[in-house]
């Protein structure tokens, strides 16, 4: 099946259905971590990693418009709205990318960590470039397209994330007992990452996206190697989903928050044009 | 792909080449490969064009201007609609051999020909050619730029990050 664009799909309601849910899971997850990364800003361990994050930032936002905006095209309404204004409990992004940098905020007394920073980033974008691998053969022709685009920019963003992983992890005793500790935390949660939800058998047998054990095994399978190369092991043999199952729209007070700060100017005037 | 009479879609695209991009000024919107499709039917036109990064910030900024340059430039010209699409994945390889001369003359060195991931990306200076350089800062001021440092005539300078094709 192949389905070109919106106007097909008006004959597919359970297609579009599972077609949604992945858009909502693809464009919530990119929004949450870019968000989580612009708090960074001015805060980064040197100034070149300033640029440097806040660039990979502006770019994952795009990734999360490209998403919203598919999400309009079906009828899903307004881009901006879904981002700044949809319910917590509609929310689809998995529960680790909510989760702050660290103690403070941004304003008063960031207390962030670098290295979970640093290994929240890395697992997901080596995961994001996997599925979007996968969506570039998406049987939904829109999604395959976005999926092209963004695989451009995603090979930087792997590399930036990987050369931090490597290094921090060969460098000083200190370095990488921080490491270890924050991969065993990330690993308790990143399992949710991987989930597809429930509609995932259906995305599946619709050729939207491929199987999600076949994706996660695929994850593994990168991860393996590179602790391998590190001399590291894995902490069990996959990642778990600990705090609960943000597909399902389980989600913590951290996600409130985050939704509360970045939407705060948009609830201003809900109808400016910037 | 393109409908309309020739003439008249020549004249859109011979305007559009005056519509810089914001951040880089010496290159048009066309040099850099961003004009995917242009249909005229009567007094109405349609440009399609593809974005260089999906999130770049001045995609707006392009949109207003090439809508003002085709009312400004082409009296025929009732209506002017401008859309983004993702029919193709843009690459650095869209770049017109023009633009990578004018990226050149803003200090930028243009993104090597044919580049694929994982290749190595050498980047000579743009202002005195050596080879002689070192990365700064893969991410620069822009989502399309990178940081230099030339140890041969000692000038920090930009260059154009490779975007490889995806396109099937």
């Amino acid at each position: 099946m192949k389905i070109n664009n919106v106007e097909e799909l008006k004959q597919h309601p359970e297609y579009k259905e599972a077609l949604v849910e992945l858009l909502y899971q693809l464009a919530d997850d990119d929004f949450l971590i870019s968000f989580r990364g612009s708090e960074w800003l001015g805060l980064c361990p040197h100034i070149e990693e300033d640029v440097a994050y806040s660039s990979i930032n502006q770019n994952t936002m795009g990734h999360a418009t490209l998403y919203y905006e598919l999400l309009e095209e079906l009828g899903e309404g307004k881009a901006d709205v879904l981002a700044h204004d949809r319910p917590i409990e509609q929310r689809r992004n998995a529960i680790l990318l909510e989760e702050p940098n660290g103690p403070g905020t941004y304003l008063v007394e960031p207390r962030y960590d670098w290295a979970f920073t640093v290994v929240r980033n890395y697992f997901y974008d080596v995961a994001k470039q996997i599925r979007l691998e996968s969506l570039k053969n998406s049987s939904y022709e829109p999604l395959a397209q976005g999926a092209r685009s963004i695989l451009g920019e995603q090979y930087y963003h792997v590399m930036h994330w990987d050369v931090w992983f490597r290094q921090l992890l060969s460098s000083t005793p200190e370095a990488r007992e921080r490491l270890e500790g924050q991969i065993d935390r990330v690993w308790n949660n990143f399992g949710n990452v991987l989930s597809l939800g429930r509609q995932g058998e259906r995305m599946a047998e619709f050729g939207i996206i491929e199987d999600e054990g076949a994706l996660k095994k695929l994850w593994l399978g990168k991860i393996e190697a590179v602790f391998k190369d590190l001399d590291l092991s894995l902490p069990s043999a996959e990642p778990q989903a600990e705090s609960g199952d943000g597909r399902a729209g389980e989600h913590t007070e951290n996600l409130e928050t985050a939704i509360e700060t970045l939407s705060e100017v948009y609830r201003l005037d809900r109808v400016a044009a910037w | 792909m393109t409908t309309g009479t020739n003439y008249l879609i020549e004249e859109i695209e011979t305007t559009l080449h005056q519509v810089k991009d914001p951040e880089i000024p010496s290159v048009s919107v066309g040099e850099l490969g961003m004009i995917y499709d242009v249909e005229v039917t009567g007094s109405h036109v349609h440009v399609k064009m593809i974005p260089t990064f999906v999130g770049c910030p001045a995609l707006d900024i392009i949109s207003r201007d090439v809508k003002a340059a085709i009312r400004k430039d082409v009296n025929w010209v009732d209506q002017v609609e401008v859309s983004y699409v993702f029919d193709k994945s843009w690459s650095t390889d869209r770049i017109s051999d023009e633009g990578r001369e004018k990226l050149k003359e803003y200090g930028i060195t243009p993104p090597p020909i044919d580049f694929k991931e994982g290749d190595p990306w050498e980047v000579d200076c743009p202002y005195c050619g050596s080879t002689y350089t070192s990365m700064e800062n893969i991410f620069g001021p822009a989502a399309c730029r990178s940081i230099l440092y030339c140890k041969s005539c000692k000038n920090p300078f930009e260059a154009m990050k490779p975007v490889a094709s995806h396109n099937s």
